[in-house]
């Protein structure tokens, strides 16, 4: 069978009805350079076809799971049946470290209004009021967080309605998230309603003031295997105040203060990007993309975030910390190099790690041989350059798009047009950009969209890379094909993965995953029969 | 013949409840042992039949007992011995009483209902098949008659159209078929020819066409069937008509709804429209 990634492409959809053969073909493309910089279209963010057993999750699961969850003072509770809850628990993936023993911290609780099929019938609001109430007497929080299930959608449970009367009622933060399930293609759809809540009811609340000098908030970083601890100690050596995290390790005061920030960087683009845009908009504080995943990214994003504060003291003591940093990073990286340089991944993970992780491959020499999303949208992939041009379908108009204007007291420009101007002509800086995944690829390199099961075997099939990496869903599957799968949305209950620590861990997990011997040892019974006629032939 | 079980649809307000408890007095009358399950949030279906008693529904019973509710907490006797039971749901606006509906008739079903040595099962079904809910006795078997409670107004007839639609999905996949149509007369002009023009293009008949009398709702006031309050009156006997043409009805049809251009035409030729003289033409 030929490599040649367009001769793949053709045999991965051959199998395919006419219709889905189609669609598919327009969601899987090779990388090119082109003369113009510019890279192929390709179709994201619309429905999976039925049978194809997506990666994907649901709705509920970006705003509840991705968003929201990991923040550790706000009560989540979930209004639907038990395992809606149960299954969207968040108990080793997202960290959190509360400053001392008494502070709340609710991340290892798991609340639902469990419905039975009595509140389906006679609605669910009378039983959500009452959990309400009843956590707020257990745990006394600062605020209250209500997510809305499939059945809550159906029968028209008023969650927004419950959440007004508590607020009153109670006297703390109480909002609502209609986001059923069922409402978007993906948790994408998710991301985006969480994002639409934290900016309604959480950012603009605490007006805390900070000396600081230079004050950030770090966006899209959820602090899974430990991500966002690093990140925290990074930018603190650096003399970078954060502010705020949306939403790993974060707390619901931070959020509230996060307006009081002269930056956002923007790690996981796809699930946060709108909180970015609402909060330059409302609030006037720029916004650039950052990728503090590998050694090299993580440079080029502290660097960054020295060049915007235009502060030579910074930029450094920036310096520095990337020397120090460097040189204990170099030490591991080397060798582990010597290890892996050639071998080969694949990435279908995410709305952003699917290209972040290939900095920390590129950092091993290993090559990325196929990669998408589960859940990007065509900027995520081509950049946001392609926004003006997209279409709204159906399944995005289901979405509020909030209309957003500059607060008339709190807007200020922390850097006026010029100035951004002139920073983006000076250096690398791109504000309110993204250049997406495809043009920082090698050319000849398949891109799928939303994989399909049969995708991932023929891909394993043909190019038989040394690791995949995915999700649970796709780990087990994987593996019994002979293959190590890397676990990226829960690091296997590894990590930390972020910045040069982060690395280090990196490249010695994945070093011991590609080298280890065992999958070359192990002969499945089915393929006994093969190894003995093999040996036979070769007496 | 065994147990016939029997839904009777129509548009909201037609007098669904009113027809078929009238009927089910009559056939009581004839000596038949009946179980009504009223299949409409309102629980208004079995009033007649039990004197205006309001009974607890089965769902507030569920809702109140839990797993204890036992058949005599949510059937009554009525006239005639009727068993008489009320889903019931939740009040307008909330919930979702479709799903009221399939957990009330699993209870029933669980509780052993249908187990007693009954003739007739009518389900009373509210205004239109809304959601799937609404359509739970036409499914998995549960009944195997429909008959469409109609009048000579469009809207009504435009409803049993949609109806017969369901019955048509249904039918395919299980044993549901159109016994016929119910004519409860609002006086409108050719009416019972035009029902019985449009029962046939829907492949059916007309079983019955019961006249307009305010008897009815005198009846009513007093909490009675017309059969319980003055048996001897012209429009028990209609009644009486209805129930003995249900208990000999032979005809019974996967129906064939209409095309709307056809029902408009129907409306027309039957001369709803001024200046098209009544009955002239007949839609083939």
């Amino acid at each position: 069978m030929s490599k040649d990634p367009r001769v793949v492409k053709e045999e991965l959809i051959q199998i395919y009805p006419k219709k889905l053969r189609q669609k598919r073909s327009e969601q899987i493309v090779v990388t090119e350079h082109r003369e113009d910089g510019s890279v192929p279209e390709i179709k994201a963010n619309v429905r999976s076809s039925p049978g194809i057993i997506t990666q994907r999750g649901c709705t509920y699961a970006g705003c509840k799971g991705v968003v929201i969850g990991p923040s550790r003072d706000i009560l989540s509770i979930v209004h639907g049946p038990v395992g809606c809850s149960f299954y969207a628990w968040l108990t080793r993936r997202n960290q959190t470290r509360p400053a001392t023993e008494s502070d709340q911290n609710f991340i290892t609780y798991c609340l639902t209004t469990d419905m039975q099929e009595e509140n389906i019938v006679f609605g669910g609001e009378k039983k959500l009021k009452a959990a309400v109430k009843e956590a707020f007497a257990l745990f006394h929080p600062k605020a209250i967080a209500i997510f809305s299930t499939c059945p809550v959608g159906l029968i028209g449970d008023d969650v927004h309605a419950v959440a007004r009367e508590m607020k009153a009622e109670l006297g703390i933060n109480v909002f609502g998230f209609s986001c059923e399930g069922y409402r978007g293609v993906s948790q994408s759809a998710g991301h985006h309603i969480a994002n639409n809540g934290v900016f309604k009811h959480i950012i603009g609340n605490n007006e805390t003031q900070h000396e600081e000098k230079f004050k950030v908030n770090l966006l899209g970083e959820y602090n899974i295997g430990g991500d966002g601890f690093v990140l925290e100690e990074l930018l603190a050596r650096c003399g970078i105040k954060q502010i705020a995290t949306f939403s790993g390790n974060s707390t619901y005061d931070t959020m509230a203060n996060a307006h009081t920030a002269d930056l956002n960087i923007v790690m996981c683009h796809r699930s946060i990007n709108y909180v970015a845009e609402m909060m330059e908009k409302r609030f006037g504080i720029p916004w650039m993309k950052v990728n503090f995943i590998g050694a090299h990214s993580s440079a080029k994003s502290l660097r960054r975030i020295a060049e915007y504060f235009e502060d030579e003291a910074l930029k450094a003591r920036v310096e520095e910390v990337i020397a120090e940093e460097m040189a204990v990073v170099e030490a591991t990286r080397s060798v582990v190099e010597s290890r892996c340089k050639g071998k080969t991944a694949m990435l279908f993970v995410g709305g952003s790690r699917a290209h972040h992780y290939q900095d920390l491959f590129k950092d091993m020499g290993m090559k990325t041989i196929a990669a998408g999303y589960e859940f990007g949208h065509r900027d995520d992939y081509e950049g946001r350059n392609v926004l003006p041009g997209l279409k709204v379908d159906a399944d995005s108009k289901n979405i509020e798009e909030i209309e957003v204007v500059p607060d008339p007291e709190r807007y200020r420009a922390r850097r006026t047009p010029e100035q951004i101007a002139k920073l983006e002509a000076m250096t690398e800086m791109e504000f309110r950009g993204y250049i997406g995944m495809m043009p920082e690829m090698e050319k000849d390199i398949l891109v799928i969209d939303d994989l399909s099961h049969h995708e991932t075997e023929r891909l394993l099939e043909i190019y038989k890379p040394d690791i995949f990496c995915a999700g649970i869903k796709e780990k087990f599957g994987v593996q019994k094909m002979g293959i190590p799968c890397k676990q990226l949305h829960s690091y296997d209950y590894g990590g930390p993965y972020a910045g040069f620590r982060g690395a280090i861990n990196f490249y010695k997990d994945i070093d011991r995953m590609v080298n280890i011997k065992i999958w070359s040892h192990v002969t499945p019974p089915w393929g006994q029969q093969v190894k003995e006629q093999a040996e036979v032939a070769a007496d | 013949m065994g147990r016939r079980s029997i839904a009777i649809y129509g548009k909201g307000g037609i007098g669904k409840s009113t027809t078929t408890q009238n009927t089910v007095a009559a056939l009581a009358e004839m000596g038949k042992k009946i179980m009504v399950v009223g299949c409409d949030p309102k629980a208004d279906s079995t009033r007649l039949l039990l004197g205006g008693l309001v009974q607890k529904t089965v769902l507030d019973t569920l809702r109140d007992e839990g797993d204890e509710v036992v058949l005599e907490d949510v059937m009554r006797p009525g006239f005639g011995g009727t068993h008489c039971t009320e889903s019931g749901g939740p009040e307008p606006g909330v919930g979702c009483a479709g799903r009221g509906i399939i957990t009330s008739i699993n209870l029933l079903e669980q509780l052993g209902a249908y187990e007693a040595d009954l003739d007739y099962v009518f389900y009373d079904v509210l205004g239109d098949v809304v959601c799937g809910g609404f359509a739970m006795p036409m499914r998995e078997g549960k009944a195997q008659e429909i008959y469409i409670v109609c009048s000579g107004e469009m809207m009504a007839m435009y409803a049993a159209n949609n109806i017969s639609k369901g019955i048509v999905k249904f039918a395919q996949a299980g044993g549901v078929r159109l016994g016929g149509i119910i004519c409860n007369s609002r006086k409108v002009d050719n009416e019972l020819e035009m029902i019985t023009e449009f029962a046939r293009l829907l492949g059916t008949q007309l079983i019955h066409f019961v006249p307009r009398d305010n008897d009815v709702q005198r009846a009513e006031i007093n909490r009675k069937t017309v059969i319980e309050w003055r048996p001897d009156c012209p429009q028990a006997d209609e009644y009486r008509a209805l129930a003995k043409a249900i208990d000999n009805n032979k005809l019974f049809v996967i129906p064939t709804p209409l095309e709307i251009e056809t029902l408009e035409k129907l409306l027309i030729d039957f001369g709803l429209v001024d200046g098209v003289a009544p009955g002239t033409e007949v839609v083939a």
